[in-house]
């Protein structure tokens, strides 16, 4: 494909257009990849001979913290598209996507919570790679307080969009400085391509369909609120010309 | 820009914000803290570098929100951004005069609020070498704050969650520094990688928070 | 049809439990604010329109 041609859905027309035939399509693979992954890997896997039945928790947490990661990294491209092209879809989309990886940064604490209970005996070390999401979790929230807070839509897309780089400089210097301020608790990548560090086959195939499934459902979700925001944005500006005309 | 300086520091001294009050919050939080943990000088000396860096860190955020809120709104942000000075150089003069009136101000008084703290007599050295090398970062990365929340009425409360996260490299270096040294360990490397913060933030910085600035000011 | 969760059942399902609320959750809330502000967008579209 041309490259050029990706730039047209840039136009909020054409994206709605597009997506209205898309959307339908990952909402439905998401629904099927997302609850068939979770069904597998909760009925249908043994439990682990060291961690017992807890195992079955991989299934949520793995996942979300990918995608709470790769939320980041997704607001950090559209926000670089934002400044560099000034497209709106890109900014909105950003927009759009912060709460969701948020909800996900949230799912994979709690989860790794309710799992370090019994398993560390303890419902929350300072490690670092905890320690790091919950960072994480504060530029989400700063992220969105920021969006929240703007009225004027420009504005508020180069604010934040330069927020978004700027934190993510910082909190590649907190993965950093975290680590060296504190050694681990927690194992190893569960998805390094080592063959020997990573989870057997049975509970790695249930995994791969619900990080599949996460990967789905949070395109699925984003192109959604994109659309909201979009629209939103379309309708505040009506309102604002109409109130100009009387 | 030497004048600009001198009129932000003149500013700051008159209206009493820089000096007295970061100081005075920074000597507060340090009293509290006995309250709040007990009296027991062994866990004091335990946790007093840590908690002496946490203070000096919250007076900073305290007065950042003055930082350019006052030029914003009698309007001289907007000459200044007229005015033949590059708006990075602007921030940057900003972030300076920030620094003289609060940074330099909180690591002088460390050396008495230790006392209080019954901070380890080898803390001293490393503590204040500390704060001095991390608060400059601490007032250019609060000046970057204060440049994205300056068009805002309510601005106050949304600065200090965009700032704290950004603080977090510093805080952990600048600690750590303060710890070991306490400790009577080897301070070399987090204090390389305060220092190398420090220098990064200041020298990348101003760019994003002149960015910022524009956009507010269009 | 259950499968054996042996002493870490409530781990386990509070964990799923806690992950499917928010999701659902998040869902809810985007579909919502979804149908809200197509709806609200078709009034002003109407209204502009039969303004002329």
């Amino acid at each position: 494909m041309n490259l050029n041609a990706l730039w047209e859905y840039a136009n909020p027309k054409k994206f709605i257009q597009t997506t209205d035939r898309v959307l339908p399509w990952f909402a439905g693979l998401a629904a099927v990849t997302l609850v068939g992954g979770l069904i597998w890997g909760f009925f249908f896997t043994p439990a682990d001979y060291r961690q017992g039945s807890t195992v079955k928790i991989i299934y949520l947490h793995v996942p979300s913290a990918l995608m709470a990661i790769n939320a980041w990294l997704m607001m950090l491209v559209t926000s670089l598209v934002w400044i560099v092209r000034r497209h709106h879809v890109s900014a909105l989309a950003a927009r759009a996507a912060a709460p969701v990886g948020m909800v996900m940064t949230v799912i994979a604490l709690l989860t790794g919570a309710i799992w370090g209970q019994p398993m560390w005996g303890t419902w929350w070390a300072w490690d670092p790679r905890l320690t790091s999401f919950l960072i994480l979790f504060l530029f989400y929230l700063g992220y969105i307080a920021l969006w929240e807070a703007i009225e004027n839509d420009d504005t508020a897309a180069d604010l934040t969009s330069i927020l978004c780089l700027v934190g993510s400089v910082f909190a590649l210097l907190s993965r950093y400085a975290v680590n060296f301020w504190n050694q681990g608790l927690h194992q190893g990548a569960s998805l390094s391509l080592d063959k020997e560090e990573n989870v057997a086959d049975v509970f790695w195939y249930p995994l791969l369909v619900c990080m599949a499934g996460f990967v789905f459902l949070f395109i699925a979700l984003v192109l959604m609120r994109t659309r909201t925001e979009i629209r939103a944005r379309r309708m505040r500006a009506l309102l604002a010309r109409e109130r100009m005309g009387v | 820009m030497i004048a600009l300086l001198l009129r932000d520091i003149r500013l700051a001294m008159r209206a009493g914000g820089g000096f007295g009050l970061g100081v005075s919050f920074f000597l507060i939080v340090v009293v509290l803290v006995p309250f709040g943990v007990g009296p027991q000088s062994v866990l004091l000396a335990k946790i007093a570098p840590g908690m002496l860096w946490l203070g000096a860190l919250l007076a900073c955020l305290l007065s950042l929100d003055r930082i350019l809120a006052l030029d914003w709104e009698d309007g001289s942000l907007d000459l200044l951004a007229t005015s033949p000075l590059p708006m990075e150089g602007v921030v940057s003069v900003k972030a300076l005069a920030h620094w003289v009136t609060t940074g330099l101000p909180l690591v002088a008084v460390t050396p008495v609020l230790g006392l209080l703290l019954s901070l380890p007599e080898a803390g001293y050295k490393w503590l204040i070498i500390s704060l001095f090398v991390g608060t400059p970062a601490l007032s250019v990365i609060g000046t970057f704050g204060a440049a994205l929340t300056v068009g805002l009425k309510r601005g106050g409360l949304l600065l200090s969650l965009l700032v704290l996260p950004l603080y977090v490299p510093t805080l952990i270096f600048g600690a750590e520094v303060a710890r070991r040294g306490a400790d009577g360990f080897d301070t070399t490397t987090p204090l390389l990688m305060l220092a190398g913060i420090t220098c990064g933030t200041i020298a990348l910085l101003p760019f994003a928070s002149a960015a910022v600035l524009r956009v507010n000011l269009r | 049809m259950m499968p054996e969760l042996g002493k870490y059942a409530e781990a386990v399902l509070s964990s799923y439990a806690v992950a499917i609320v928010l999701i659902v959750g998040l869902i809810t809330v985007s579909v919502m604010r979804s149908n809200r502000v197509k709806k609200e967008l078709q009034q002003i579209e109407s209204k502009v329109k039969s303004n002329g």
